[in-house]
């Protein structure tokens, strides 16, 4: 409870500085709002439904490329943590692309799939996968192997040693591999809502962009606030569980 | 067993104390090619272990007894020469000859429950219940089942030990093979495990190889205390302890037997080893 009321008070402490700031008149108000005027617009945008609806098809987006990411990186992590032939290759090629900041990926990805859905898939799937690929062949290389020496004289085999030892085994670093290509996509894709229109759909990005276009700097930094959210909420909630348990299991210090 | 006659049917079976296996080493041979050129690290070792047999293998360091050990478990293949278990030849590894290494190699994404549990999952024909009764049995013999919820680091390296033999225990092998188990503990807690470990094996009724380097625990446990020399690995000379059990570590007797032991082992000139006595 503590730790509660202090954190409040940090964030209200922030709140009154920009007041303050606001107020002391040093820019224009149409490039610092008020707070209030951030509320107003956040108030109205939750009213006439445009916030919801942005950030459903953000979200939509982010996860579905996210979880195509998974699904293939994870496979394509273990294989080339497996054979030499695959990591010479994918590998190597995993390494360099994880390297490309993924917006990069954006204009390419309008070239081949032009303002479409797939374009934007496209960009989160490239940024959340080779997070995953290195991540998890990074994991399986770190087993030690009396692990696998342990459960081979207690009569584990091939699937059953990749499922129940090797996977389990490399779990912290996949996890982390996972934050990291959760973070990538989630980059990636605001980057790509701010660059390109795509009639299917309005995202947080684009609200972002054209409160730009119209000046109204209450939107942009509203929408900012709601990203930043999300991002903290994504953690919270989906990761930081995740990580608990490990750290309790494997003992590794949470501080 | 009394406590497995109160359970389900299987699990009581899987409990049972079974015949426990005749081990026969012939020739085996095993060379290993490292940057600084090949090691021969067994030399055309034969040895024969009677079913229940208790025998320890004494050396120093690099003197090729956890080669042995290895390719007893099928971990690793011999270049020449044959293990047969009760006649049959060792192909691999199987869960009948299970192995204690020395570092506990437990796994920590799960508790002490489920590394007992994980090679019981393994054996097929096993309801989980009576899985889960077998794990409870052998955590019980251990004095470990206070710890069944606990995490792996969580617990001494004495009680990591205890779960490492409670999980080699538990599919009811017929061989166990101990690599130094020991050789990490503080000496209180190694002689508590030297009683353990007597009647457990009082109880359970397994033919155990026991590789170590010191030379009190090989007379104290062993039946037979067999004297490994390094470069090439050979097996030098053979000592039986007929000291009734269950054996005290510090009894004068014992240290009679492991005077001798020791005498025959710097004969073959290892100065390190008489340090560590």
């Amino acid at each position: 409870m503590k730790r509660f009321l202090l954190a409040a008070l940090f964030f209200a402490v922030l709140l009154l500085i920009w007041e303050a700031l606001y107020r002391a008149k040093i820019w224009s108000p149409v490039l610092l709002p008020s707070p209030q005027q951030v509320a107003l617009y956040l108030e109205g945008a939750v009213v006439d439904g445009t916030l919801a609806k942005a950030t459903v098809i953000t979200m939509r987006r982010l996860l579905i490329g996210y979880l195509i990411g998974l699904v293939v990186g994870l496979p394509l992590g273990l294989l080339t943590a497996r054979w030499k032939l695959f990591g010479d290759t994918v590998g190597t090629m995993a390494l360099g692309l994880q390297t490309l900041p993924s917006v990069c990926w954006v204009p390419l990805a309008l070239l081949w799939f032009g303002q479409t859905e797939a374009a934007m898939l496209f960009v989160v799937v490239m940024g959340t996968l080779w997070s995953v690929v290195i991540a998890t062949e990074t994991g399986v290389r770190n087993v030690p192997p009396i692990y696998r020496r342990a459960a081979l004289t207690m009569g584990s085999k091939c699937l059953h040693m990749w499922f129940k030892v090797i996977l389990p085994a490399s779990l912290p670093f996949i996890v982390s591999g996972m934050k990291q290509g959760w973070a990538f996509a989630w980059r990636s894709l605001m980057a790509a809502e701010i660059f390109v229109t795509i009639l299917t759909g309005f995202g947080l990005g684009q609200l972002l962009h054209y409160g730009r276009e119209l000046s109204a700097m209450e939107q942009v930094i509203g929408i900012m606030i709601v990203i930043v959210v999300i991002g903290l909420l994504a953690d919270k909630i989906f990761f930081s569980p995740i990580e608990r348990f490990l750290h309790r299991r494997w003992g590794t210090s949470q501080a | 067993m009394h406590l497995a006659r109160r359970h389900h049917s299987s699990a009581a079976e899987e409990l049972e104390v079974i015949a426990p296996s005749k081990l026969a080493i012939e020739n085996v041979s095993k060379r290993f090619k490292g940057a600084s050129g090949s090691v021969l690290a067994l030399d055309h070792v034969s040895l024969n272990v009677a079913e229940g047999e208790f025998v320890c293998l004494v050396g120093a360091s690099g003197c090729g007894k956890s080669t042995l050990l290895n390719i007893i478990a099928g971990l690793e293949k011999p270049d020449g020469g044959t293990v047969l278990t009760d006649g049959k030849p060792v192909t691999g590894p199987g869960r009948e000859r299970l192995v204690m290494f020395q570092e506990p190699a437990l796994f920590p994404w799960l508790n002490v429950f489920g590394n007992v549990l994980f090679p019981l999952k393994l054996k097929p024909n096993l309801t989980n219940k009576d899985r889960r009764d077998v794990a409870k049995y052998y955590l019980e013999l251990v004095g470990l089942s206070r710890f069944e919820r606990a995490n792996i680091h969580e617990l001494s390296g004495g009680m990591k030990q205890r779960v490492s033999l409670a999980r080699a225990l538990a599919p009811n092998p017929r061989v166990l093979l101990m690599d130094e188990p020991f050789a990490a503990l503080d000496a209180l807690t190694r002689e508590q495990l030297y009683g353990d470990i007597q009647e457990i094996w009082k109880a359970r009724r397994k033919t155990i190889v026991f590789v170590t380097h010191n030379v009190r625990e090989a007379a104290c446990l062993g039946d037979r205390v067999l004297v490994f020399s390094p470069h090439p690995g050979r097996i030098r000379e053979e000592f039986a302890v007929d000291l009734p059990r269950p054996r005290d570590i510090n009894s004068v007797d014992l240290a009679v037997h492991a005077t001798e032991i020791t005498k025959a082992l710097k004969s073959f000139g290892q100065p390190e080893l008489a340090a560590v006595q």
